[in-house]
């Protein structure tokens, strides 16, 4: 595949994700910090992201595991997870944050449990698709091309 | 010689001598026993005062008997010695009663006076045993009054009273009959309602207008009446000849007879007639006291009567009262669920609605930025232009609702007036020119350069009523005309409730914005600022206004504190739109205070902090590595830390600004905040505490205040406005974000 083309592709790739709702505008703030001084300021803070949240992510499950579940502590974690995923601008796992600190708040465990599953499947996605997008920008780095802003 | 005093025995007038003879004896004899008499009865008698008198009384007496006893003597030839025996004895007895004669001239004026004083005391003895049977009878009728007033008031219901009055007047006076008539509702009759002896009276009805019940009605003493007369058939006809018959009236009062003033008077004719029957079979009459005791029966069942009503009265208001409390209550909660749904449904579309906003016209700007046909162009154009004209929408209405429910707050800071208006004339002279307006602009000379107050809403403010005119107006001219009110001038006969008083730190600016359009009729003026009306006549010629700019003006004119009309004399002669606002004035307003900034009005904001150390604090990895990072960018120093200690730890007097991010539990700002203050015990060498924070909460907004922090940030912060934030809280030192 030749340089335009995957150019092209990147471009469209990031529009879709912009568009389906997976990141939104702070994103494309962490991309204009992104200069010469600091090349890989983006993939350094999604990965931090990543950790971040699979650590948190894990604290969760076996939250909700116990016997007696300690909602405040949950409710801690899942803020903390809010507060990642808005910084990097991964709408959509915010979005659920929210839902899942009013379970929290409200005592629900079946809510809870359920928005787990939907925050871990959110995350999941939205990992896969900035993993092809950062695959997509090092191939065409590899290339020698710029990438577009 | 012959002696002829030698009488002889019995001369031949001895007929009279014998009975003089005898006479003198019983004389004798009585004038001997009066003194014993007396002498007997005084020392039986304790009370005797002249007992001297007696004495000499008796001295007389006696001495007159002697005299008597002697003169027996002399009728017969008697010796010289019973000569002057009886001599003396009459001399004596002259003596005596001459005494005794010039005494009684003393002795009897006294004697009278004692008779007289015993008669004056018999009388007041008479006259106070009078006295005594009156009060004896008036405290008889107290007492009954008492007891019969305890019955009728230990009830506060109307029936019970009227029936104890009658059962216990008819007790305490032992009545045949008593009855009570009362008036009906039309007031032209009177009705039998209460009887003693039957029980369920059978209705009668008596025309109130007899002569005999009027003359019971005007007084109100008892009244005796003729037992024939209507009211006093009470009995079954035929057999009894009734008893004496009294009449009384009892005033029925209603409450509006409490007048203070005049309480003394009965406003209200409405009487009750009570008759009181006394047994026919005894001789018994109407006494004073008895009457009495009615009257004052009367007057106290008229009292008992009005508590009644009173306390029906007061229970019926009580209802009213706790039924409209429980309505308001109602209301209340309903008005509360109403508030907290729409301050649910703003609190939402504030954000919902925004970001997708923001999302189109950010993409859509980004669109214009590459390569596009012409066609894709236009249409690119048409969308960023139809989603900015929504975004001001939406932001209308979320401010007009915000202003409504009072949450809106000025954001009062020092700008400049004349770049304000320098600003504004740049932004509508491309619109003027192409509608081929001339537009002109006149400063007062005396205008403040420098003035306090929210310079984004007053900026709003203007362009809305610039706006407006370039809107309807076709061609000709608009002239803006900006100056300072004067004290003469203030009175406006237009507006006169609205008097603006300058004071040392207050002025107040007048801008007039006068256009040579379409003007408005006078009909429609008043319309002009309410919400969402707009002009029939402009409506189809100028789609796309929500009708809210007026409104959104009106408020914010309100909130500083002035006034805003239009003037225009007709359709087709354009109009003048003018307001009036208040301005601070900035104190020690110099240069010198702002270090930063450079002698150009505009364009003072820093592009970079070279070097600016900075210390931010979050606990969230993710969220401190993009505030470091956008930090970096800019230029400054940037530290990191991810708990309350270590920010205690590492914050220096180099650093400059901490950056506290607030939204994660566990952090005690306000402890962090006061170690700071603590620490650095000058005032320069402090660095500035902000908040970081995403919760949109005026609360949070009040508690940064409170606990002493310098400023506050929402996020998400994009490269640009850290520049701004930066920049701003560098010259004010103090940034606190509109929420």
């Amino acid at each position: 595949m030749d340089l335009v083309q995957l150019q092209r592709q990147l471009v469209d790739y990031r529009t879709s994700l912009y568009h389906e709702g997976f990141l939104d505008e702070q994103f494309t703030q962490l991309q204009e910090l992104q200069d010469e001084n600091n090349p890989d300021f983006v993939v350094e803070v999604v990965s931090l992201f990543f950790q971040d949240s699979e650590r948190l992510l894990n604290e969760l499950s076996k939250a909700l595991e116990q016997q007696i579940i300690d909602f405040k502590r949950m409710d801690a974690h899942v803020h903390q997870l809010k507060g990642s995923s808005s910084s990097i601008g991964a709408q959509r796992v915010q979005k659920l944050c929210i839902v899942f600190r009013n379970y929290c708040e409200a005592r629900n465990v079946e809510g809870c449990l359920k928005c787990l599953q939907q925050v871990k499947h959110e995350y999941a996605l939205v990992k896969t698709k900035l993993e092809s997008m950062f695959q997509l920008e090092q191939q065409i780095s590899n290339a020698g091309g710029s990438i577009p802003v | 010689m012959e002696c002829n005093c030698i009488e002889p025995q019995w001369p031949p007038d001895d007929l009279l001598m014998k009975y003089q003879y005898i006479s003198d004896f019983f004389i004798a004899l009585a004038y001997f026993s009066i003194p014993l008499e007396l002498i007997y009865f005084v020392k039986k008698s304790a009370v005797f005062p002249y007992r001297w008198v007696l004495v000499q009384f008796g001295a007389f007496i006696v001495l007159c008997g002697a005299t008597h006893l002697i003169n027996l003597w002399t009728f017969t030839p008697h010796s010289r010695t019973v000569a002057s025996v009886m001599t003396t004895a009459k001399v004596l007895t002259a003596l005596v009663s001459c005494v005794t004669a010039l005494m009684l001239v003393h002795i009897i004026p006294d004697l009278l006076s004692v008779k007289t004083r015993e008669l004056f005391l018999k009388n007041k003895a008479a006259e106070l045993d009078r006295e005594m049977g009156l009060i004896r009878t008036q405290e008889e009728i107290g007492r009954h009054v008492r007891m019969l007033t305890h019955e009728i008031r230990s009830t506060l219901d109307r029936h019970t009273i009227l029936r104890t009055t009658l059962v216990e007047l008819g007790r305490t006076l032992s009545l045949e009959e008593c009855a009570l008539w009362m008036p009906t509702r039309t007031g032209l009759e009177l009705q039998l309602s209460y009887t003693l002896r039957q029980q369920n009276p059978v209705g009668y009805t008596v025309p109130i207008h007899l002569p005999v019940i009027n003359q019971v009605f005007s007084t109100n003493c008892a009244v005796k009446i003729s037992p024939n007369c209507p009211v006093a058939r009470l009995r079954p006809a035929g057999k009894y000849v009734s008893g004496e018959v009294v009449a009384v009236r009892v005033p029925l009062l209603h409450l509006s007879n409490f007048h203070i003033n005049d309480w003394p008077e009965l406003s209200t004719k409405r009487y009750a007639l009570m008759v009181l029957m006394l047994p026919s079979d005894s001789a018994r009459q109407w006494h004073v006291h008895e009457l009495e005791l009615v009257e004052v029966v009367a007057d106290q069942v008229a009292v008992a009567l009005s508590h009644a009503a009173i306390l029906e009265e007061s229970m019926r208001a009580r209802n009213l009262l706790m039924e409209q409390n429980v309505a308001l209550d109602l209301a209340r909660r309903e008005a509360e669920t109403a508030i907290r749904a729409r301050n649910d449904f703003l609190a939402v579309m504030n954000h919902e609605m925004r970001t997708p906003m923001h999302a189109i016209i950010a993409l859509s700007s980004l669109l214009q930025e590459t390569e596009l046909t012409p066609e894709q162009r236009l249409m690119v154009e048409t969308i960023l232009k139809s989603s900015n004209l929504l975004a001001t929408l939406i932001n209308d209405v979320l401010d007009l609702s915000r202003l409504e429910d009072g949450s809106l707050q000025l954001d009062l800071e020092t700008f400049n007036l004349y770049s304000l208006f320098k600003e504004v004339l740049k932004l509508i002279k491309p619109i003027a020119s192409v509608k081929k307006l001339r537009v002109s602009l006149s400063l007062a000379p005396d205008l403040p350069e420098y003035a306090v107050g929210d310079e984004k809403r007053l900026m709003q403010t203007i362009l809305n009523v610039v706006g407006n005119a370039l809107k309807f107006s076709k061609e000709g001219s608009i002239s803006i005309t900006a100056f300072v009110v004067k004290p003469e001038t203030l009175r406006d006969s237009r507006t006169p409730e609205f008097l603006p008083v300058p004071s040392d730190n207050h002025f107040y600016l007048r801008v007039q914005v006068k256009d040579s359009g379409c003007g408005i009729s006078p009909q429609d003026i008043p319309k002009l600022f309410t919400k969402f009306a707009e002009n029939q006549s402009t409506a189809t010629r100028n789609p796309g206004g929500s009708g809210l700019g007026l409104a959104i003006c009106k408020r914010f004119v309100n909130l500083m504190e002035g006034h805003i009309w239009i003037e225009s004399e007709g359709l087709g002669k354009g109009c003048t739109a003018i307001f009036i606002v208040k301005l601070g004035i900035p104190e020690g307003m110099n240069d010198s205070k702002l270090p930063y900034m450079p002698k150009m009005p505009t364009n003072h904001r820093q592009t970079a902090f070279p070097g600016l150390k900075v210390l931010v604090m979050d606990e969230n990895g993710v969220s401190g590595a993009v505030t470091k990072e956008l930090l970096m960018h800019l230029g400054c120093d940037v530290t990191t830390v991810s708990s309350g200690d270590e920010c205690l730890q590492l914050v220096s007097h180099e650093h400059k600004v901490v950056f506290m991010d607030i939204c994660v539990p566990g952090i005690d700002c306000h402890r962090i905040t006061s170690r700071i203050y603590e620490k650095f015990a000058k005032r320069n060498e402090r660095p500035l505490i902000v908040a970081l924070t995403g919760n949109t909460d005026k609360s949070t907004k009040e508690n940064c205040m409170r606990i002493g922090m310098d400023g506050l940030v929402l996020k998400p912060v994009s490269l640009d406005k850290m520049r701004s934030v930066l920049s701003d809280l560098l010259e004010h030192r103090v940034l606190f974000e509109a929420i």
